[in-house]
């Protein structure tokens, strides 16, 4: 492990006794721990070991750190922390903790240095290392990037051996035992004489140990939960219909609040007559917010109600006004003043295109809504200089500060209580919906309100994926790839996201071309050049970020150049690929499929290969032609994770970002006039459902090292697989989507 | 006016046109069905009136003639229904926030026909709507739910 990584994995190991420091800087803060957010709300009796274990009267708690939106990242962080401490998995608990800058997620901001994540050169590591510490200083408390399980694999294993370690330290202390001859089971910790102490009785004891540095780790052959399918933590709530999400969360007195934005994005309320709506029954206020209006009154329903009837002036759209004047502006921005980035630039790309006839072509992608099923909400309680916020949030201390910011508060004095999430696909890393809660609580200061945002807002208001132009030159000759060209323009969602935040983000966004110089393919002449459109609209991480449209070009493409050098497409991949663990994936996706047989007629093939987030991913789709149109019969997936923690999760996971990228593929499009989203429901926003969606075959495999998140890799292959199986059945590229205006689905 | 939800009749004070959706979660606080759409196109909201699943989020609850069972009376962690224990088994939920609406839809399609193909599944759960895309293992669990009321177990 390099130096920095040694460092920062130490530092996260805080005792219970740690204090804060802050009185020295720079290169020595990092070594500093935060403050353990848990020690600020312990209540007496018990005590916190470490930020990520509780042990009181209730048993053994992990506090998480990162945020549950249907990626089953509690179970398997219990299973992380349940495995060095030594609990039964019935009895360990799962609570959401509050946000701390000891939560910083250092693999996320790695990740986010420009540098593909097979590049294990020594700038890639030092940059790598840089950002991790970066992040640290930022507190950064994030939950996305794929990055949960790479980022908690050592933590929380380490938090619960050094956990165990005070246990037994403390129990070798009361019993007067050498704490070698002591030995713990689910929970206790055992004498030789046969005497028994629970971890509960021992807590407030261990809390007084002198914590290990680097704690001794199992070795994986000894593991009991990982590398098992854990049953999930969140199972029986969510079917007995008592988990509580942050739209069911109720308070005493609470009041029930909407919102009505000028449907032109970000543009002005001008006046507003709100008569109408205080005429009706139970509204209790309506109030001006940027933007908008906001409804309060005493039940969700009459605020959708009232917040309709309320006379809105709105002021004229602040951005272009229709798709072709957005998507325009994205076309361009394909020159030298708007480059942005060439991360690749391998061989002479131009004069190897020069050796022959070139194919040229231009592949384009849509905005996209999130469209999670539950709708954006908040609960805001402001009362005595304090302000509680209960929601569903991928970034918490980014929604606190906001928060404090705009109530006039110390952030100390905003407490956020993470909720879960009915999906958060990237919308949730936004807290426009959290401020707008904040401020209906500002006006009835006492009283905790709920927002909740009807499926119209949700759809119209959303920070959306942005379309994207990609632009692929490339020449393949006697079945040889000579040369490979691919640009990509979109507007910089890390400039967005930033921008909301008060942050200039300087460099280069490797967001716009994550996925395209990245990818392990051996061309000797390989160039990827990133052009950054003016800021356009708000826009934000969607699930696979900038993988999710360049990896339909570079697939799509790469499919294109097969047909060119007149090769099978996975014999081309292959010919191209030497990244081992790549190559594995698709030799694997290529035995599951009977890749070699022959289709019979009606029948169609094809294949994707990406790596995005670390985790190479291969999928293969089979459709077929029927009387109602194309049917995709079935996906192979095969993904390598490095170590595969939960292979019953990580399918669901695969599973759902096929048919996240399908739903997308098909039938994803957001369209805007006068300003305005055009697509207002499930209606014309629609997404596969149960008669559309194939069988999904998945296989994990664990020969690339390093441990990876799994909640993204799937989509992307999803839609230039789907789009390449259709060329085989019709003889039809299509190169732009959604594929529903081209082609007829069942 | 009367409202009989999982067994306990209910006064409720509200507007005729009030969907039931509302009445749910907001005045009687049983807050495990849930708002998706408003426009009866995901299913989140699905409940049982007279054991017939119905979309609460477009039903006036002036409308509503019969008994009320939602999610939280067809069964409790304690005591699962054969459906839930079914979803459990295969691990179907993933953010979990449209299983509410997918296990009464499956309920009410196994209560009219305890041995569902999959064309059947695909006629009765294509209103529910996964984000998550959790369909393979709701369809199996439907299937396996199927074989438990054939043999008779939970």
């Amino acid at each position: 492990m390099s130096k920095v990584g040694t460092i920062a994995r130490r530092s996260f190991l805080i005792g219970s006794a740690a204090v804060i420091g802050g009185t020295v800087f720079g290169i020595y803060k990092y070594k500093q721990p935060h403050p353990n957010p848990l020690l600020a709300e312990l209540p007496d009796g018990a005590s916190a070991i470490t930020p990520y274990v509780r042990v009181d009267a209730q048993g053994v708690t992990l506090i998480t750190a990162r945020a549950e939106m249907g990626q089953g990242v509690h179970t398997t962080l219990a299973a992380l922390l349940a495995e060095e401490l030594d609990v039964a998995w019935e009895e360990i608990q799962v609570e959401h903790g509050a946000p701390g800058e000891a939560y910083y997620n250092r693999s996320l901001a790695e990740e986010g240095v420009p540098f593909g994540p097979l590049d294990h050169g020594v700038l890639a590591q030092s940059m790598r290392g840089t950002m991790g510490v970066l992040s640290k200083f930022m507190g950064l408390q994030v939950t996305g990037g794929s990055s949960s399980v790479p980022d908690a694999f050592e933590k929380l294993r380490s938090a619960g051996a050094a956990a165990r370690f005070a246990l037994v330290a403390a129990a070798a202390q009361r019993l007067g035992v050498p704490a070698s001859e002591l030995k713990t089971h689910n929970g206790t910790v055992s004498a030789p004489n046969g005497t028994k102490l629970t971890y509960v009785e021992l807590a407030t004891d261990a809390a007084k140990i002198d914590l290990p540095q680097s704690p001794k780790l199992k070795d994986r052959k000894d593991w009991r939960y990982l590398g098992k399918a854990m049953p999930r933590v969140d199972m029986v709530g969510k079917c007995t219909g008592t988990a509580i999400f942050g739209i069911d969360v109720r308070q005493d007195q609470m009041l029930f609040a909407t919102v009505r934005l000028n449907p032109a994005i970000d543009a002005a309320l001008s006046s507003f007559d709100a008569k109408p709506a205080m005429s009706m029954r139970g509204v209790f206020k309506v109030v001006e917010i940027p933007g908008g209006i906001g409804v309060i009154a005493n039940n969700t329903w009459r605020a959708f109600q009232a917040a309709q009837a309320v006379n809105c002036v709105w002021t004229a759209p602040v951005y272009r006004q229709t798709t072709a004047a957005l998507v325009d502006a994205i076309a361009a921005s394909f020159n030298k003043k708007h480059q942005d980035s060439q991360l690749k630039n391998d061989g002479n790309v131009e004069e190897a295109l020069a050796g022959g006839k070139a194919l040229a072509v231009e592949y384009r992608v849509p905005f996209l809504a999130h469209a999670t099923m539950e709708p954006m909400n908040a609960v805001a309680w402001l009362r005595d200089g304090r302000l509680d916020i209960w929601t569903g949030t991928q970034s918490p201390t980014a929604a606190r500060d906001q928060a404090a910011k705009l109530a006039g508060l110390d952030p100390s004095q905003v407490h956020v209580h993470t909720m879960l999430m009915g999906g958060g696909f990237g919308r949730r890393l936004e807290s426009d919906y959290v401020l707008q809660a904040v401020r209906m609580a500002m006006a009835v200061k006492g009283r905790p309100v709920k927002l909740t945002w009807r499926r119209e807002e949700d759809m119209t208001q959303d920070q959306y994926r942005p379309a994207a132009i990609g632009r692929l030159r490339g020449l393949a000759q006697q079945g040889v790839v000579k040369a490979l060209d691919v640009s990509v323009a979109c507007p910089s969602v890390l400039e967005s996201q930033g921008s909301r935040l008060g942050l200039s983000i300087p460099g280069p966004d490797k967001l716009i071309v994550d996925g395209t110089y990245d990818q392990p393919y051996g061309i000797a002449n390989y160039r990827a050049t990133g052009y950054r459109t003016p800021s356009i609209l708000p826009i934000s991480s969607w699930r696979s970020v900038g993988n999710s449209y360049n990896g339909f070009f570079m697939e799509s493409f790469m499919d294109e150049l097969a047909l060119q050098a007149g090769a099978d497409p996975m014999q081309l991949r292959l010919s191209l690929i030497n990244d081992a663990p790549s190559r594995k994936v698709l030799e694997t996706v290529s035995e599951m499929s009977g890749w070699g047989r022959p289709l019979s007629a009606g029948k169609g093939r094809g294949v994707a290969y990406h790596l995005a987030f670390g985790a190479p991913t291969a999928e293969v789709i089979d459709i077929s032609m029927t009387a109602d149109g194309i049917k995709i019969d079935k996906v192979y997936v095969v993904t390598d994770v490095g170590i595969a923690l939960d292979p019953r999760n990580i399918e669901a996971q695969l599973q759902s970002a096929v048919i996240f990228g399908l739903s997308a593929a098909i039938f994803g499009e957001i369209t805007f006039n006068n300003g305005a989203v055009e697509q207002t429901n499930f209606h014309q926003f629609e997404a596969l459902r149960m008669l559309q969606a194939p069988a999904i075959d998945v296989q994990v495999l664990e020969g690339g090292g390093q441990i990876r998140g799994v909640g993204e890799t799937g989509t992307p292959p999803a839609a230039p697989a789907l789009a390449n199986a259709i060329f085989s059945l019709t003889g039809k590229r299509y190169r732009e989507l959604p594929l529903h205006k081209h082609a007829r689905f069942v | 006016m009367k409202l009989t939800v999982n067994g306990t009749t209910h006064e409720v004070d509200v507007e005729p046109e009030m969907p039931l959706l509302w009445v749910l979660r907001d005045e009687l606080n049983l807050r495990g069905t849930k708002f998706g759409c408003g426009m009866a196109l995901c299913g989140a909201c699905t409940v049982h009136v007279g054991g017939v699943a119905l979309r609460s989020c477009v039903t006036p609850v002036s409308a509503v003639q019969g008994p009320v069972t939602t999610i939280e009376g067809l069964g409790s962690p304690q005591a699962l229904h054969v459906v839930q224990a079914a979803w459990i088994s295969h691990q179907v939920a993933q953010c979990g926030y449209c299983q509410s609406g997918q296990i009464m839809s499956a309920a009410a399609l196994l209560d009219q026909n305890n041995a569902p193909t999959d064309a059947d599944i695909d006629a009765a759960m294509s209103g529910n709507l996964c984000r998550c895309g959790a369909y393979p293992r709701i369809r199996a669990a439907i299937h396996d739910a199927a074989k438990r009321m054939q043999g008779g177990r939970v």
